[in-house]
């Protein structure tokens, strides 16, 4: 008993370690732009440059498309064939996990084949058509974890019984999805949405073979070019992803009248 | 009360290669209470699912009013239903629930309210409309599921295995709500449920199903009394099952265990020596003699159970055995075990059973 529990701790701090030393050394390291003390001017150099502003603003708006567009497919499909075709969900999981194993340099290099400024979608003949792209390649990217996060939370409500229950009440299927379904599993949308979101700000490959001015390629430019600035970045990535992530734990604590308690 | 609502006209319903209904050719009238008795898997709650619109029909036709609603979805059927899993929406209040139908409806919003104070005064929980699901009891769940069928004011309610989740207690006195709300409104309600004491005790009529069949249509008087088939005698209610020898078909005797019984007739197919089957209800056996019954059978108490006002015996007859009833009486105790004592009958009470 009192040996597991040592192991347990033991394994503990060693996992712990791992994640944090690296953590600790960044941040340590970014306080020392000037020689001898520490300070902030790291953190200052990259908040007022106007290039990390427009990239960040730009990767946060791509990303809130993201999550629009990524829950407008995904939340429908997941309640249909949980409905209709039970039988098609292995299907739809492989398919949503394709992405996983499928690299994004791959993805890419697809799309552009596809839908270059010649052929009949030319989304990256225009400026707005590559946003529109990226914004679908990352809905894509995301698929694993909406998915996921969206069939999670609808197993935890009895969808079918749900949904005959309103539909004799005269409603119909938009009005379930919107009114039961959709408050039903806010939640897990949330989840996913965030998990988005933590994706999309980070992500490089896509972003710069499509040439487009977001966060990821920016972190790369300021890394290759300046000593201190790109630690200070990690902290600040590693801050926003843990906002969100922690924004997940919350609204999963602030919602509770949702969850459907057994008798 | 005889005008006809409800009819199911040669309704089959088939999954893949399995025939789950067939045949079903009924009628029933405005504000009838109508239960589907029957054991799991005789097919009481697709028929229910198919008159809701949840099932469409192999073949036959189902009319509501006159109209043929066979082909109409189920959100364009204005019916109420109550399922077994109360299936209440977990992000919306009581109040919220019972009101859904009404906001899909679109009805003016005082009214709505109105509606929904109205239903919530109905089932006894006016202070429980804030709340949500969760923090409600299974019964109470129930009761706000059964208000939110009836507040559109539905044509008729559907009610599928509602009492099946609670326990027992609860589902006595839900049963008795559900169907004083039903006499109250005047509803017509088709109620599925395997346990024939529910069926009995608060239907108008009783459809017992089995193996896709209705084996019987009939108020709970008529299908406990008169059951028309072996099933139906066998599923609704205690039976006893004696089995015999026709001993003489002219005198219409017949032999149980050696003791002579003379039935008020026999089948056409009787036939000398062949064996015969009797059944009678415990409650139709007595204790010794009294006046009246002509048929009296001598056996060994073989075991006495005391269960409050009603006191039941088990008499061994040789090969076969009976159970009875008698009333609890507190000046006579019951008989002892494996005491030898007369038991009588009244040989109308015999059913023969093919």
């Amino acid at each position: 008993m009192k040996t597991s529990r040592l192991w347990a701790w033991i394994t503990f701090i060693v996992g712990a370690a791992y994640f944090l030393v690296p953590l600790l050394a960044t941040f340590e390291f970014s306080l020392r732009i000037r020689r001898g003390t520490y300070s902030l001017d790291a953190y200052a150099n990259v908040l007022s440059d106007p290039s990390f502003r427009a990239s960040f603003t730009y990767s946060v708006v791509i990303g809130l498309f993201t999550i629009v567009v990524g829950v407008l497919i995904i939340v429908p499909t997941a309640y249909f064939v949980r409905l209709r075709m039970p039988a098609l969900r292995p299907f739809v999981e492989f398919i949503t996990l394709l992405p996983l194993v499928i690299p994004a340099i791959i993805l890419v290099f697809g799309y552009i084949r596809l839908y270059n400024s010649t052929s009949i979608l030319p989304f990256t003949g225009s400026a707005i058509g590559t946003d529109i792209l990226l914004t679908l390649a990352y809905v894509t990217l995301a698929l694993p974890y909406m998915y996921r996060a969206v069939d999670t939370g609808l197993r935890t409500i009895d969808v079918r019984t749900l949904t005959e229950a309103a539909t004799i009440l005269g409603a119909n299927q938009a009005e379930i999805l919107l009114r039961i379904i959709l408050p039903n599993i806010l939640i897990a949308v949330l989840s996913g949405a965030f998990l988005t979101f933590a994706i999309v700000i980070g992500e490089f490959t896509i972003a710069s073979l499509l040439n487009r001015p977001a966060f990821g390629p920016y972190l790369q430019l300021v890394g290759a070019n300046r000593a201190y600035e790109p630690a200070a970045l990690a902290i600040i990535s590693f801050i926003i992803t843990w906002g969100a992530m922690s924004m997940i734990q919350l609204l999963s604590r602030f919602a509770p009248k949702t969850v459907a308690r057994p008798d | 009360m005889t005008e006809e609502f409800l009819r199911l006209e040669g309704i089959n319903k088939v999954f893949g290669t399995n025939k789950v209904v067939s045949d079903i050719n009924m009628s029933f009238s405005k504000g009838e209470f109508i239960s589907f008795l029957g054991p799991s898997g005789c097919g009481k709650t697709t028929i229910l699912r198919m008159i809701a619109g949840f099932e469409q029909p192999t073949s036959g036709k189902i009319f509501v009013g006159g109209q043929d609603v066979t082909h109409l979805k189920p959100n364009e059927r204005k019916l109420g239903m109550v399922f077994q899993a109360y299936a209440l929406f977990p992000n919306l209040t009581v109040a919220d629930n019972i009101g859904f139908g009404l906001k899909i409806a679109r009805t003016p919003r005082d009214q709505a309210a109105a509606r929904v104070e109205e239903m919530l005064a109905m089932i006894g929980l006016a202070k429980f409309g804030k709340r949500y699901p969760f923090e409600l009891s299974g019964g109470q769940q129930q009761r706000v599921a059964l208000a939110r069928a009836i507040a559109p004011r539905p044509t008729m309610l559907l009610l599928d295995e509602p009492l099946s989740a609670l326990d027992a207690k609860i589902r006595v006195s839900l049963r008795e709500e559900i169907r004083s709300i039903q006499r109250e409104l005047g509803i017509t309600t088709i109620f599925v449920t395997h346990d024939q004491e529910e069926a009995l005790s608060i239907s108008d009529r009783i459809v017992v199903m089995n193996a896709g069949r209705a084996e019987q249509i009939g108020t709970p008087f008529e299908i406990y009394n008169r059951p028309a088939t072996r099933f139906v005698a066998t599923f609704v209610g205690t039976l006893n099952t004696l089995e015999g020898k026709v001993q003489n078909v002219a005198d219409r005797v017949v032999s149980v265990d050696g003791q002579a019984i003379t039935l008020p007739a026999l089948p056409a197919s009787a036939q000398s020596d062949a064996p015969i089957s009797l059944t009678m209800r415990p409650e139709a056996v007595v204790l010794g003699k009294p006046n009246g019954q002509d048929v009296v059978l001598e056996g060994i108490v073989s075991d006495v159970s005391f269960l409050g006002s009603v006191i039941r015996l088990r008499v061994n007859l040789g090969s076969n055995s009976l159970s009875l009833d008698t009333f609890n009486d507190q000046r006579s105790p019951p008989p002892a075990l494996n005491e030898k004592i007369k038991v009588s009958l009244s040989s109308s009470d015999i059913l023969i059973l093919n």
